[in-house]
């Protein structure tokens, strides 16, 4: 059986690729800038001296890293409303749910890239006459940052990836666009193709930028 | 500065000095005057908490019984100033600390290393503690490796650096936990060297050592630690060369083979 490939049917609906990947990326980078921003928070909860926030930071975490992503979508958007007793614009429940769940990881792996610094480090500064502050501004947080660099990327690189889940509570990122324009053409092939390498062309520049970035940092150690 | 360097009396005491881990008593009850210009050498066998004691001295770890006395004052629990008490950060800033594995940072040059004091903590502009560096730095012998990132210096030269970054805050003491310990053999004589021309100048130092001759050689003073007490102590002449307890015998014994 040959099958007749015609990408000139799904062509006509560039335009809805397009806005799709437009979407695509602003739900990518928004969940990451605000995942870092929840990231950072849970970090210095999870490192504080206080007991109650580190259990919550931890809760936090434990809840978004042990349920898929796609639940936690169906459950913010299809449930968390029967609890508020209010209805959720399905593109706030999309970003409020990425940023959660990308932030219990950066949250993770800022964590661990502190505490992976020799105490040494801290303790010299402090020696010094440093103040907390200064000592993890000035001393801990560049080599930390400098270590979790290569998992932070690779936790973004997933993250764009996971956003096309988003799809499934209708918001019109590039997954969903595909399967529009499949309705309009019955063209599954060409259309899920044609969503494939939009993805492929987003997604190989980084993952070759994440390796070259992780070489170059291994070669200044 | 409001507190003038009061010229009697010691310029660093610690006054029954406490320190539990736990159940774990490391510290029981340890005593030390340093006066101006006084090198002490605290000696004794490994766990007998030579490290923590000078480790409290600079609040590094809080002791859990017992004061610190910087100019007479003792030491609060804030890191600022407060009243009567001296603040932690004010500690700090005039006592310096020398480790044993150096503990440079690894992100920045020897010139940053040493830099990095004055101008976060003592606000120094950059020029003026570059100037001031590139003397130390010189002093130790290292004006060739100004640029130089710890990780291609030798473990001498590394301590070297970490010497003038101590020194860099013009500290009033110098606390030194086994500098050379983590060094080759052949790397101990030039780290030993440039404390010996700072026992010279006339820095006050607490120095944690196991190079015995040199122990004898710098300090006025020497402290056997033994099992969280000090065991004895006197002039180095006295304990070294003339010790009284079959503890410090035998612990002495081991290094004349
Ligand atoms: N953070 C800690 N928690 C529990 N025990 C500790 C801690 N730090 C030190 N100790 C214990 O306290 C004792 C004294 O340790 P310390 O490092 O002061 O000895 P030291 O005289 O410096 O020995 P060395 O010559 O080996 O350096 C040891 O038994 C050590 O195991
Ligand atoms: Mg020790």
């Amino acid at each position: 059986m040959t099958y007749h490939w015609d990408f000139h049917v799904v062509g006509q609906y560039l335009d809805l690729f397009l806005w799709g990947v437009v979407y695509t990326i602003l739900y990518t980078t928004g969940s990451i800038v605000i995942g870092i921003l929840l990231g950072a928070l849970t970090c210095a909860a999870r490192l504080s001296s206080w007991m109650i926030l580190r259990s919550v930071a931890r809760v936090y975490q434990e809840l978004f890293r042990c349920t898929p992503l796609l639940v936690q979508l169906l459950w913010v958007y299809y449930a968390l409303p029967l609890l508020l007793g209010m209805t959720i614009d399905n593109r706030a429940a999309a970003l409020l749910t990425l940023s959660c769940y990308v932030g219990a990881f950066y949250a993770e792996i800022f964590r661990s890239g502190i505490v992976s610094i020799d105490r040494g480090q801290r303790e010299a500064a402090l020696a010094l006459g440093m103040n907390r502050s200064q000592s993890m501004r000035r001393i801990v947080l560049p080599q930390a940052i400098k270590r979790m660099l290569p998992s932070f990327i690779n936790q973004s690189v997933i993250q764009f990836k996971n956003t096309s889940l988003v799809s499934v509570i209708s918001v019109a990122d590039l997954a969903y666009m595909a399967s529009v324009v499949n309705g309009q053409t019955y063209r599954p092939l060409e259309s899920y193709t044609v969503m494939s390498l939009f993805y492929i062309a987003m997604l190989l520049p980084l993952t070759q930028a994440a390796d070259y970035i992780e070489k170059r940092l291994q070669a200044s150690d | 500065m409001s507190t003038r360097p009061t010229d009697t009396g010691p310029i660093l005491q610690a006054i029954g000095i406490y320190k539990s881990y736990g159940p774990f008593e490391v510290l029981k009850g340890i005593d030390l005057q340093l006066t101006r210009g006084q090198v002490v050498a605290l000696i004794g066998p490994s766990g007998s908490g030579k490290s923590t004691f000078i480790r409290c001295l600079n609040q590094l770890e809080t002791p859990t019984g017992g004061v610190v006395r910087f100019r007479g004052r003792a030491i609060g629990s804030d890191f600022h100033d407060r009243g009567e008490t001296v603040g932690i950060g004010t500690l700090r800033r005039n006592v310096g600390m020398v480790f044993q594995h150096f503990n440079l940072f690894p992100h920045m040059t020897a010139l940053g290393n040493v830099i990095e004091g004055p101008i976060t903590v003592l606000k120094k502009p950059r020029r003026e503690a570059e100037e001031q560096a590139r003397e130390l730095l010189a002093r130790v012998g290292l004006s060739q490796k100004c640029d130089a990132y710890p990780a291609h210096l030798s473990g001498g030269q590394k301590q070297r650096v970490a010497i003038a970054r101590a020194l860099a805050m013009e500290p009033e003491v110098l606390l030194l936990d086994e500098v050379t310990s983590a060094l080759d053999p052949e790397l101990v004589g030039e780290v030993l060297g440039v404390i010996r021309g700072l026992a010279d100048a006339g820095m006050t130092m607490a120095i944690v050592t196991h190079e015995m001759a040199f122990a004898a050689d710098v300090s006025d003073r020497v402290l056997f630690f033994d099992g969280g007490v000090v065991a004895e102590q006197g002039t180095a002449a006295q304990i070294l060369g003339h010790p009284e307890s079959e503890r410090l015998r035998g612990f002495l014994a081991r290094f004349h083979q």
